[in-house]
């Protein structure tokens, strides 16, 4: 009787406990990240209240290293370098941030130590790919002073939430997948409306995308009329009117942006409003099924019989490159094809990173990124090494505002191309192709033929 | 005494009568500008385009030709989709929300047949066995899922309150759907693209129509012609609108309700089986999220027509395909609205509150049994 009320009253603590994991996921995970973050790092904070902001007057026996208006931390002897993991873990885009988390963990063992320090990545956080994800794992972040930097996030959502806080900390965020022209700038030297001091990121600029394809219709293929359609998501907007705001700088004429439902399937108002004004080329940067669709109606509508499509790399679907009507299109997206190319910083090149990736986690990365997570975390690691002081007790001082500097001024190849910072933190190669798709047999977008390639400046 | 005692109360009355006249009367003012602001958005709309299209401007003579075509078709698709809302509607007073799923139903399994026809060879080879195969095996599937759907899930509900079923329908139609994921992954599948037959067009009386949107057209009359067919001179079409009539009377008269309203939906299920054909050769892509647009689309057709009327359904789907197509560039268009498609759902809803306002029964009014008559 007695053993069994105590596994009653186990099994009703055990329910408990599964109950309170189960509500609200991210936070638990984040709460506990806090926590374990919490116990180890404590007893460095003890000690880091000496050393932080006092070392200049209390170890000043050799020039002692000034703390620049963003404060600096003081890496203890024998204590690790303190950076984070923020990407979409969880849901429906983990596909996209688990092998973010794999690369950087990856890119820090190759790295190695720091002057005589390793560099501790804790526990992966999850930015849920929403606001909200973002906004509390940066809470957790913010709270550990030791920490100097955050790769992540994988969602532009995500960062433009988290970004405040991890600036105002004097931290700095450099993201792997980001694209949105709000986090960065205009790239004219206007910053971004989410734009803070502190934010890198390696992917490409949605501007640069649109840029790409408006020199490449207007230049390439000498089309000087245009349409763009999106399905009203702010991925599809922002892609559609950059191309359209390229393509009227380089002089051509857009005819109309429009939008289509999600759901829609009758494409034919839609083209025969875009066919009244009869446009060269129709640039839709949207996905499944609305591109289905489009494509399937498009042959025979009034005005459009000499139109060219292109797509974006929403539409680099297997399923959609299968479709017949899809043939003869021309689609845009970042260069993926990284092959050789090495990360001067650790000398790994991305083919060698594959095998070793695909023998540690018995798959390939299910997303295109995890390049862009290792050049990210080998210019973060370059950088810290950089700015880093030693001192004599055999401590690491890092100053801040040095460390921001620093990866301003970085330059060095990485697997996705050349990394070089603009003064708003767009640091990727900024390379965008556009590939033919001449043949509906072939439905692996790698295997496409790369007509253009865009090196990310504007002409 | 009593007289002049009583008189307050009576004035307090009839003043509290003028008052609630007189709030009557604000509401029926509402609505008349409702409705006279409508009609000059409209007509101010058409005059708008007629003169853009004088002027030689906006969509071109052929760009109305296809639209109107392309509306038409999808509008017959959506009309014999709206028959199986509104024939299980009239007969048993509840909306059947699954019915979106056995039309998704059939075009997948559609798919199925119409894949397997193609990589053999005998789509481009003999293309007219093809298509009919293609629409047996959708006719086929639609019907026996229809079926099976009012054996296992209404019938033991036949009685009770009918938010029950109604509730039930859109359970089924989850079910349906997800197990159609289950069983036929998430992804889009396309059908091969028309036989070459139906690839060109054709013209008739100077006007040059796409074959596939003709097809569709003439596939909705025959389908139409049929149903009409037997329901007015068969037995069973007879049972069925006796049914839709009075059940219990029709019962006492010897009629085997259950076997009737099965024959309501295996009809309902074999018009969706039509319909996927059409989809198949107008759309083509089909996942199992197919049937829920249509669906929305083909119960607003219902209600547009007037509910449990034949005719209704079937002229309320070419209204609605109408609207859908032809409205936002014929009257915001003319309004010098740029982007008017955008809005292409928003008209056609538009669309459907103003005919309730004109006619609250639908466009051919309703025809409901006699416990939903009020």
């Amino acid at each position: 009787m007695k053993s069994n009320r105590v596994m009653r009253l186990l099994a009703i603590l055990g329910a408990l406990v599964l109950i309170l994991a189960a509500c609200g996921d991210g936070d638990a995970v984040d709460t506990t990240e806090g926590e374990a973050v919490a116990t180890t790092e404590a007893p460095e904070t003890t000690e880091a209240p000496e050393t932080t902001e006092a070392p200049e007057t209390t170890e000043a026996p050799e020039g002692p290293p000034e703390a620049g208006p963003l404060g600096a931390v003081t890496v203890a002897a024998g204590d690790p370098i303190e950076i984070r993991s923020l990407e979409a873990i969880s849901g429906p885009v983990a596909f996209l941030g688990i092998p973010n988390e794999r690369a950087t963990q990856m890119a820090i063992n190759d790295y190695g130590q720091i002057k005589g320090h390793d560099v501790n990545l804790g526990v992966g956080l999850d930015d849920l790919c929403s606001g909200e994800g973002g906004q509390a794992a940066a809470q957790t972040i913010v709270a550990d002073e030791q920490i100097l930097g955050v790769i992540g996030t994988s969602c532009s959502g995500a960062a433009i939430a988290a970004i405040p806080l991890i600036s105002g900390a004097g931290m700095v965020l450099v993201s792997p997948s980001n694209t949105s022209p709000a986090l960065t700038s205009d790239l004219a030297g206007t910053p971004g409306i989410d734009y803070q001091p502190g934010y890198y990121r390696i992917a490409h600029n949605d501007l640069f995308q649109g840029q790409a394809v408006a020199e490449f219709v207007f230049n390439d293929l000498g089309l000087t009329t245009a349409a763009a359609i999106h399905d009203g998501d702010s991925y599809t907007q922002g892609l559609a009117q950059a191309f359209a705001d390229a393509y009227t700088e380089l002089g051509g004429t857009i005819t109309l942006v429009v939008g289509v439902g999600k759901e829609d399937t009758d494409m034919t108002p839609v083209l025969s409003e875009i066919g009244q004004d009869s446009p060269e080329a129709i640039y839709l940067p949207i996905f499944q099924p609305a591109g289905d669709f489009i494509v399937q109606q498009f042959a025979g509508v009034a005005g459009l019989a000499d139109t060219q499509l292109v797509g974006a790399d929403g539409l680099l679907v297997s399923d959609f490159l299968a479709i017949v009507e899809s043939e003869g299109m021309y689609f845009s997206g970042p260069n993926l094809a990284f092959g050789e190319n090495a990360n001067a910083v650790t000398g790994v090149s991305a083919n060698d990173f594959l095998s070793s990736y695909e023998t540690e986690f018995g798959e390939a990365p299910t997303a295109a990124f995890w390049a862009h997570a290792y050049d990210a975390t080998a210019m973060l690691l370059a950088s810290i090494e950089d700015v880093a002081v030693e001192l004599d007790d055999g401590s690491l001082f890092i100053d801040r505002q040095a460390l921001r500097d620093s990866l301003t001024s970085f330059t060095g190849a990485g697997m996705t191309g050349g990394l070089a910072c603009d003064a708003f933190g767009d640091c990727g190669s900024q390379e965008i192709q556009i590939v033919i798709h001449d043949d509906s047999a072939i439905t692996d977008s790698t295997q496409l033929e790369v007509v253009f390639t865009f090196k990310g400046e504007i002409s | 005494m009593t007289a002049t005692a009583k008189k307050p109360p009576e004035t307090e009355d009839s003043r509290q009568r003028q008052r609630r006249a007189l709030r009557l009367s604000w509401v029926d003012l509402f609505l008349w500008a409702i409705r006279i602001a409508a009609i000059i958005i409209i007509v101010v709309g058409l005059i708008g385009s007629i003169q853009k299209f004088i002027a030689g401007e906006g969509i071109s003579a052929e760009g109305w030709r296809d639209l109107l075509v392309s509306s038409l078709s999808q509008g017959a698709m959506y009309g014999l989709l709206a028959l199986g809302y509104s024939m299980v509607y009239g007969v048993l007073g509840f909306i059947n929300f699954a019915h979106g799923e056995v039309f998704m139903s059939g075009t997948m399994v559609g798919f199925i047949a119409a894949n397997w026809l193609f990589e053999n060879g005998i789509w481009d080879s003999s293309p007219i066995l093809s298509l009919l195969l293609v629409l047996l095996v959708a006719m086929v599937t639609s019907t026996l899922l229809a079926v099976i759907i009012e054996r296992v899930a209404y019938r033991r509900l036949r009685g009770s309150p009918r938010l029950i079923p109604l509730i039930t329908s859109i359970g089924m139609s989850f079910f349906i759907q997800y197990s159609f994921a289950g069983f036929f992954g998430a992804g889009f599948n396309t059908y091969p693209p028309p036989p070459e037959i139906l690839a060109g067009s054709v013209t008739i009386f100077g006007i040059e129509i796409r074959t596939t949107q003709l097809t569709v057209i003439i596939i909705a009359i025959v389908a139409m012609i049929g149903l009409w067919y037997f329901v007015t001179k068969t037995k069973t079409g007879r049972a069925i609108r006796a049914v839709a009539e009075d059940k219990e009377i029709a019962g006492l008269m010897g009629i085997n309700v259950d076997r009737t309203i099965v024959a309501v939906f295996a009809v309902g299920g074999a018009m969706a089986g039509v319909a996927a054909l059409m989809w198949a050769l107008l759309f083509r892509s089909v996942n199992f999220l197919t049937g829920f647009i249509p669906g929305i689309k083909a119960f607003t057709a219902a209600v547009l027509g007037g509910v449990g009327n034949m005719v209704g359904a079937m002229g309320g789907g070419v209204l609605l395909g109408l609207f859908e197509g032809l409205g936002p560039l014929l009257i915001l268009g003319g309004l010098g609205i740029e982007g008017a498609t955008q809005l292409k759902d928003a008209v056609a809803f538009m669309a459907l509150v103003l005919v309730l306002i004109f006619r609250p029964s639908g466009l051919f009014g309703e025809r409901l049994g006699s416990e939903d008559r009020v």
